[in-house]
């Protein structure tokens, strides 16, 4: 049981010197401005078609199995109200961040401790280069500045999928379904996706860089920090909706 | 094949190991090690599998800290540096790894480039294209620049490793296990590489290996890591002169008697 516990206060040291040496080398110069682009391109760009596919579907699903529940009152012409509210709010940032955990997350884990298996991170070390500079920062900065341009994407389209399957019933034109739309977002609730989107961008790229970089040596570590770099983001994108729903229901 | 001879000042040590320690657990790796490194000269490092070999020389680039002990490099003391100051020594030590470390999402170009345009940021884009040619082509593979490290053999990727750390103009070479896994030739090619670096760059160097005809072919002097302590010095023929079972069988496997 002590042993558990010092374990445990270690690995919070570890995250925290993690967190310190990230920050530090994220704001000081010189900047690895191509290596960001490059992550950005990894990260982002690459990501475009899984989230388009399931931005869409999850529209499109959500509006279909939520028209039975409003035909009941007679209030299907609320759809748009409903699904513009649950997706900006809510579903969204989720879906995005766990799209992303699975796949920026695995890729990120996994490339970080095979590199540090064949001892690529030591080699950068012993050559004076910094690599907390280069292949951490970059990637975290890449994560917090995608995600959310990812989750705002994912919002677009979800809602897209929703108007086709209104559209499959009703007639209503796009124009109508996003003038209504609009009508029923407001500003604080883009606000908070946005907010939600960063937090688990930043959360996502600080998770899975950190179970990469201090993955265990030999082969069997790559898999295993690919797998722990999921299934920590997942957890912590949970955890942190959980407490950003409670805080945001606080300030009203 | 011979060692031409270099004269070595023993005055001069660049790399004072004292009284080091290092364990993992309830693994003692090293104990009590002593060692010194002579300005200019190759010395050979021996010893078994799992030894401890490795870890010496991480000790020495800071990559490890030992438990106890000392570890003075171009007179400073590497276990007492801070990030940054380790940072500038390393820059004088270049590390040549046992499985090469290339960067495999970068060209051999973009690796060589990489330690000299973070630590001489004062250079043009022609004087880092200069010197990359110009180290590539120390290494005989000039025709290699624009190749990704996975297409290339095991040779091809120990000399780009060693030009990659060659193109800091280091003062010291650590080199681990420089020939392992390659066909005779190609060693061969190897310790003339290293021959060449300690005349061409005026290096002083650390060689790990099992190969003795390497040791043979790049050591001015060597050392023999037995459980945990350097307990035989000497030339090639002062090492092996001995009835000690732990030293005989690396000679008779490496010269068929
Ligand atoms: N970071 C580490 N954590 C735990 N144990 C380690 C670490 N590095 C090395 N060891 C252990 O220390 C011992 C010596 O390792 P080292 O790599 O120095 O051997 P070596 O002499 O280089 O062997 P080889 O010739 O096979 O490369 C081994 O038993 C190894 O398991
Ligand atoms: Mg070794």
């Amino acid at each position: 049981m002590g042993r558990k516990i010092e374990k445990l206060l270690i690995e919070f040291a570890r995250i925290h010197r993690f967190m310190m040496s990230f920050l530090r080398e994220a704001v000081s110069p010189p900047y690895e401005f191509k290596e960001i682009i490059r992550q950005c391109y990894e990260i982002g760009w690459k990501s475009f078609p899984l989230i388009s596919l399931t931005g869409f579907i999850v529209g499109f699903v959500f509006t279909k199995q939520s028209r039975p529940s409003l035909e009941d009152f007679g209030a299907t012409s609320w759809l748009p109200n409903l699904i513009s509210i649950a997706i900006v709010r809510a579903l969204a940032p989720l879906v995005t961040a766990l799209i992303a955990s699975g796949k920026v997350g695995s890729q990120i884990g996994a490339e970080l401790s095979s590199m540090n298996v064949t001892e690529q991170i030591d080699a950068m070390e012993v050559s004076g280069t910094n690599p907390t500079k280069f292949l951490i920062s970059t990637r975290i900065i890449a994560t917090t500045t995608m995600i959310p341009v990812l989750c705002f994407y994912v919002a677009g389209i979800g809602l897209l999928g929703g108007y086709l399957s209104i559209a499959t019933k009703d007639d209503l034109s796009i124009l109508a379904f996003f003038t209504q739309v609009f009508e029923s977002i407001a500003a604080k609730d883009v606000f908070a996706m946005v907010l939600r989107a960063v937090v688990f961008g930043f959360t996502i790229g600080f998770a899975s860089t950190y179970v990469g970089y201090y993955s265990s040596k030999g082969t069997e570590g790559v898999g295993k920090a690919a797998n722990a770099a999921v299934v920590s983001s997942m957890f912590l994108v949970f955890i942190e909706e959980l407490l950003i729903v409670q805080l945001l229901s606080l300030i009203g | 094949m011979e060692k031409k001879k270099v004269n070595i000042n023993h005055e001069d040590v660049v790399i004072q190991v004292d009284n080091v320690s290092k364990s993992f657990g309830d693994l003692h790796v090293l104990r009590n090690v002593d060692l010194q490194l002579f300005n200019g000269e190759n010395l050979v490092v021996l010893g078994r599998s799992g030894t401890g070999k490795s870890v010496l020389i991480k000790l020495i680039s800071g990559l490890l800290k030992p438990d106890k002990g000392d570890i003075q490099v171009l007179g400073e003391i590497v276990n007492h540096l801070d990030e940054r100051e380790l940072r500038v020594l390393r820059q004088r030590i270049g590390f040549s790894f046992q499985n090469s470390a290339l960067y495999d999402s970068m060209t051999v170009r973009e690796n060589l480039e990489f330690p000299l345009v973070r630590n001489k940021r004062k250079l043009t884009r022609s004087e880092i294209n200069k010197e990359v040619e110009e180290v590539l082509e120390g290494v005989g593979l000039a025709q290699a620049i624009n190749q990704m490290p996975s297409e290339l053999s095991g040779g091809q990727r120990k000399r780009i490793g060693i030009a990659r750390t060659l193109i800091l103009r280091p003062d010291i070479m650590l080199y681990d296990e420089p020939t392992a896994g390659l066909d005779p030739l190609t060693c061969l090619d190897i310790n003339s590489l290293i021959n060449q670096v300690q005349e061409q760059y005026q290096t002083s160097s650390i060689i790990i290996t099992h190969d003795l005809s390497c040791a043979k072919m790049v050591g001015d002097r060597m050392v023999m890591l037995l459980d945990g302590k350097f307990e035989r010095q000497g030339t090639f023929e002062e090492i092996f002169d001995t009835d000690d079972e732990r030293v005989k069988p690396f000679y008779d496997y490496n010269f068929i008697v």
